[in-house]
């Protein structure tokens, strides 16, 4: 880009030297003429285009126009032999990314050099070709490129990997041919096209979990020469260790294979390997020594890169684990005065979470000198770290809850701002002597705040802490203050609060009605209507209302109705005569994706954020079948399957049933989903014949009043059975509903609807409905302690099988049980296999279980050994009789 | 998406402007302006830090970006916040290193314009679409400078052992000085 002409009078005259001082886009244009000239001047060409890759690497942008004239022109330079010109022809072609009619002009030039003796064309021409072909010309290519994959010259097979590695986001199938020569360049001596071929092999293949497995077997048992190969291998590694799904230690597969990777040469192989080990789900600390052990050597390395690494890594760690890294705290603490202020920062949180409560004071002095000089973002894992440490050390509060009010006062952003007023809240409401100055905090924090949010936020949490103090008084004029200086939205909060402390506070109310009163003024008529609403809620407009339990339910308690069904039913609601009806709103919850997959596919994100556990689906389903009456005495519920569908995909009404169990009683959550625009359906029930199911006599249920399109809503079934008992049955189901037809155009239901019926598919209630999963974490020392008193033992015959992972797991499946330290892992073609489980009977009856299976290799029959050890006779032996009638 | 991924490689100058970028990851900025304000940041959360010896680290927008600085010229390599921090030092250190060798030694932003042809060339075969192509410097050297043999062009009067062993000495002088 041209730089201003009066930089030439600067005395940095010679400095600023460029050899595109004052270069101008339409002169360069003008210049690249000399491309069509019939005599081709090499060198003049070169720098021309050097001239326009710079322009566009400045962010200049060439019109339409523009660019294809360039292109055009610069096609002519084939024609020249020179090597270095070429070069730079190839650059520009990437660069100027050009059209598909365009792509053809030069398709024939390229494939001539994909072809050409000399390895730079050959390599180059590929990665051009690959870049700008549109697909259509790959099968034409084809086969130069699966030649190109076992090319001698190492860079000409590399090019040609790495172009099947874009290629196979958009051409999957074509690059999926490639396999065989693709293997072979995985054998290469050269370091680099070794980790090429890995990373495309795995692509390749990386859906179909048995082909990665292995991969990563032999791979790992072979020779991988490159550092970067090696770290690819790594992470398959891992995924395969995550995709087992043993939640258990023990002889984990591959966990060898990750340690011997602690001892490699390359240092950014060592650091993959225990990044890997400290991410391995369900860690212990006995695999965890050794990777905590190399990352502690990184703390003292010269180099930052180095020490950064190791401390991130150790900060996530002490997280789930803070007693390993506890080693590490002298090394932690010298680095608190890095140079690198981010790896300060990650010590210091460290720290934080693996110091005991003496350190809390000095760790706290070394913070606030540092606070002033980190960005924001760190700011905020400093501010997260001290939460949780609060929380673990609740006499400390008086140092941390200053420390948190002053950085509250000093300069930081919105996220920030937040992160501190959240601690704040928290500490409040979980340490109750902190309460007191904590909201002091927050009064003094609103007076100048410049964030509307965090203002409503505070205000709304003053309403219902504050009138709990003891001197509710005090907090009156900040919360006034707001109602003079701020924005609508901060005011009406602010009168809302200021009720809120009325009711509660008869003392103050009259002072709060003056308040109010002046609040009728207001220029904003939602203040306005908040004002009047709470002075007539509360008898402060003189007419005679007590602050009965109506009011202060109307100002505390919460909307018991979920608000996106609120939502929903506010946007079909149309003004009229008839006011809104909040006991319109659906309760129901809708049913969310609870069956979300078991591996984390995304790795924790952020520095240092917080590791997201399951959703606890237990739980959600405890307060979903609580909150309706019929099923409140159900006592304590056992468990709750996993969704089982009753419809095939895309179908009318989709509907998947959700078996709670309890102790004499099953619930049955049907979840329905309408995906007919057209539809309205009402009065939502599934019938259910049970005379399959001898012991089940239904008790309850509970319709589903309206399932409008791709809403989802739920039905429920209440059986009573035997208590204790592990009942089975087959249930059939019906769905019957009333439809009524919508006018897509308006969305308006039809006044009469019609009553119509569906055919779902068959319900089984099964013994492993009655097993909890329940991990043990020392399998040996479990079955031990429980002893051989209601030891059942016996064989079995389970037919031929494919294999013996499938035999494990139909049996794992059948028990429902969860397998322990890994052992549902079958090594390939192993002949025998042996693999523990344990769990919880209903009842609460603690199970565990042996399996020894063996296979005939050439019968392909399996025969299996199962040992049963319970607290209870007759659960051992139920467990032989699931297996039995299996 | 496990394969080691490079965002972005810089090279600034000490003021923070431009002298060769080029980004693989269109979707973090899809704009010009989007990338400036990126350089912008990075400049000004590195440039009091002392990179000039050991490679330096920092984290920020969801990135993880080493760099390292020598007379006025920044080098930076960038990648995801989940990548592992030696392979992308191991990139940074790959383009350093051969730019010092094509440059022979004198690297400073007047010599790096002036080659820019060779840096642009150095950047192509460093990375291809994310995708690390080649880390060592020797080699990367030595494929961008094969390609110029053309008559007039700077590398042209020697060989390529003879432009190492000049960068060799000129660092050599540097050191004594």
């Amino acid at each position: 880009m041209a730089q201003p002409l009066a930089k030439k009078d600067d005395d940095r005259d010679d400095e600023e030297y460029s050899p595109f001082l004052g270069i101008e886009k339409g002169a360069v244009l003008q210049e690249a003429r000399v491309f069509n000239d019939p005599q081709l001047d090499a060198r003049r060409c070169s720098q021309v285009i050097t001239k326009l890759l710079y322009l566009l690497n400045q962010g200049e942008s060439f019109t339409k126009v523009e660019a294809t004239e360039v292109f055009f022109s610069v096609t002519k330079l084939f024609q020249s032999r020179d090597i270095g010109l070429r070069r730079m022809v190839y650059l520009i072609i990437k660069e100027l990314s050009p059209s598909a009619d365009e792509v053809i002009i030069v398709t024939s030039s390229l494939m001539k050099d994909m072809n050409s003796k000399t390895d730079m064309y050959r390599a180059n021409a590929i990665r051009v070709l690959c870049r700008i072909t549109d697909g259509t010309l790959l099968t034409q290519i084809e086969r130069y490129l699966k030649q190109a994959i076992v090319d001698k010259n190492p860079v000409v097979a590399s090019a040609a990997l790495v172009s099947g590695i874009h290629l196979l986001q958009t051409n999957p199938e074509i690059v999926k041919r490639w396999s065989n020569e693709v293997q072979d360049a995985v054998q290469s001596r050269a370091a680099l096209v070794q980790f090429h071929a890995v990373a495309l092999l795995h692509q390749i293949r990386q859906n179909d979990r048995l082909a990665v497995s292995k991969l990563v077997t032999s791979l790992t048992r072979g020779n991988v020469r490159s550092p970067l190969a090696q770290c690819l291998l790594i992470r398959y590694t891992s995924q395969v260790i995550r995709e087992s799904g043993n939640a258990q230690a023990g002889d984990r597969p591959f966990y060898d294979y990750l340690e011997a990777c602690l001892r490699h040469k390359a240092e950014m192989v060592i650091l993959e390997a225990a990044r890997a080990i400290t991410e391995l789900h369900g860690v212990t600390p006995r695999e965890l020594t050794p990777a905590i052990t190399v990352l502690q050597l990184f703390l003292s390395s010269s180099k930052p890169v180095l020490r950064f690494a190791a401390v991130r890594t150790l900060n996530k760690v002490a997280m789930t684990h803070p007693v390993p890294v506890t080693n590490c705290n002298i090394d932690m603490e010298s680095l608190i005065s890095d140079q690198n202020r981010s790896i300060a920062t990650l010590a210091i949180t460290t720290l934080l979470k693996t110091g005991n409560e003496s350190s809390v004071d000095r760790l706290m002095k070394q913070i606030t000198n540092f606070m002033s000089d980190i960005a924001d973002e760190f700011k905020i894992v400093v501010v997260e770290a001290i939460r949780s440490l609060c929380l673990k050390f609740p006499l400390k509060f008086r140092a941390l809850m200053n420390f948190l009010s002053n950085i509250l006062r000093e300069e930081g952003g919105f996220e920030y701002k937040k992160a501190i007023v959240d601690s704040i809240v928290i500490l409040i409401r979980d340490i109750p002597d902190a309460k007191e100055s904590g909201l002091l905090h927050l009064c003094e924090f609103i007076e100048d705040c410049e964030f509307t949010y965090l203002s409503t936020q505070i205000l709304h949490f003053l309403g219902i802490e504050g009138p709990k103090t003891s001197d509710p008084s005090k907090y009156i004029r900040y919360i006034y203050n707001r109602v003079h200086l701020e924005n609508a939205t901060v005011r009406a909060s602010a009168v809302s609060t200021l009720a809120k402390f009325g009711a509660m506070v008869d003392s103050l109310k009259p002072r709060v009605f003056i308040l109010l009163r002046r609040c009728l003024f207001d220029s904003d008529d939602e203040v306005r209507d908040r004002a009047t609403l709470y002075l007539n809620t509360l008898g402060g407009d003189g007419s005679v209302v007590e602050t009965d339990n109506d009011v202060k339910d109307f100002l505390f308690g919460s909307l018991d109705v979920p608000l996106v069904n609120l939502e929903t039913s506010l946007k079909n609601y149309e003004a009229s005569e008839e006011p809104f009806d909040i006991n319109s709103v659906p309760k129901e919850v809708k049913s969310q994706p609870l069956a979300e997959k078991k591996a984390q596919s995304k790795k924790p994100t952020g520095l240092g954020a917080p590791p997201t556990g399951p959703a606890s689906t237990v739980a959600a389903y405890e307060a979903l079948l609580s909150s309706i009456p019929e099923f409140s005495n159900f006592r304590k519920l056992f468990k709750s399957s996993a969704p089982v569908e009753l419809t095939e995909p895309e179908t009318e009404y989709a509907v998947n049933v959700v078996k709670h169990i309890f102790d004499s009683h099953v619930v049955f959550q049907y979840n329905c989903t309408n995906t007919i625009p057209e539809q309205l359906l009402e009065d939502v029930i599934v019938v259910v014949d049970a005379s399959e199911a001898e012991e089940f006599s239904e008790v309850a249920s509970r319709s589903l009043r309206s399932l409008p399109y791709d809403t989802p809503g739920q039905t429920f079934l209440a059986f009573e059975k035997p208590e204790g008992v592990p009942a089975v049955g087959k249930f059939t189901n019906l769905l019957r509903f009333i439809v009524k037809e919508v006018d897509p155009t308006t969305g308006e239901a039809e006044e009469d609807g019609v009553e119509d019926e569906y055919q779902l598919e068959d319900l089984e209630v099964v013994a492993a409905d009655y097993i909890l999963k329940v991990p043990v974490f020392n399998f040996k020392n479990a079955w031990d302690s429980m002893g051989a008193d209601f030891e059942r033992v016996d064989e079995y015959g389970l037919g031929p099988r494919e294999n013996l992972t499938e035999a494990v797991n139909a049996v794992i499946n059948l028990l429902g049980m969860q397998p322990c330290e890994g052992t549902e892992v079958v090594a390939s073609n192993s002949r025998s296999h042996t693999c523990v489980l344990s769990g919880v009977y209903i009842g609460n009856v603690k199970v565990l279980v042996r399996l020894l299976f063996g296979i005939d290799s050439s019968s392909k029959e399996v025969a299996m050994k199962l040992t049963v050890r319970s607290e209870d006779g007759a659960v051992s032996d139920a467990i032989h009789e699931i297996v039995a009638s299996g | 998406e496990s394969c080691p991924s490079i965002k972005n490689i810089l090279l600034l100058d000490s003021e923070g402007k431009r002298v060769a970028v080029k980004y693989y990851s269109e979707e973090d900025w899809p704009t010009n302006a989007a990338k400036e304000s990126f350089e912008k940041a990075v400049f000004t959360k590195t440039q009091k830090t002392n990179a000039r010896t050991e490679a330096e680290i920092a984290m920020f927008e969801g990135t993880i970006v080493v760099y390292k600085f020598v007379q006025d010229l920044h080098f930076f390599v960038t990648g995801g916040e989940n990548e592992n921090e030696l392979i992308l030092a191991t990139v940074l250190q790959g383009f350093f290193d051969a730019v010092g060798i094509l440059l022979r030694g004198n690297v400073d932003k007047k010599e790096a314009l002036e080659n820019l042809d060779l840096i642009l060339l150095c950047l192509d075969e460093i990375v291809d679409g994310g995708i690390i192509l080649e880390t060592d410097s020797n080699v990367i050297a030595s494929k961008v400078a094969s390609h110029s043999i053309d008559a007039g062009a700077p590398l042209s009067e020697q060989t390529i052992s003879q432009a190492l062993a000049t960068a060799r000495e000129h660092l050599a002088r540097q050191l004594l000085k």
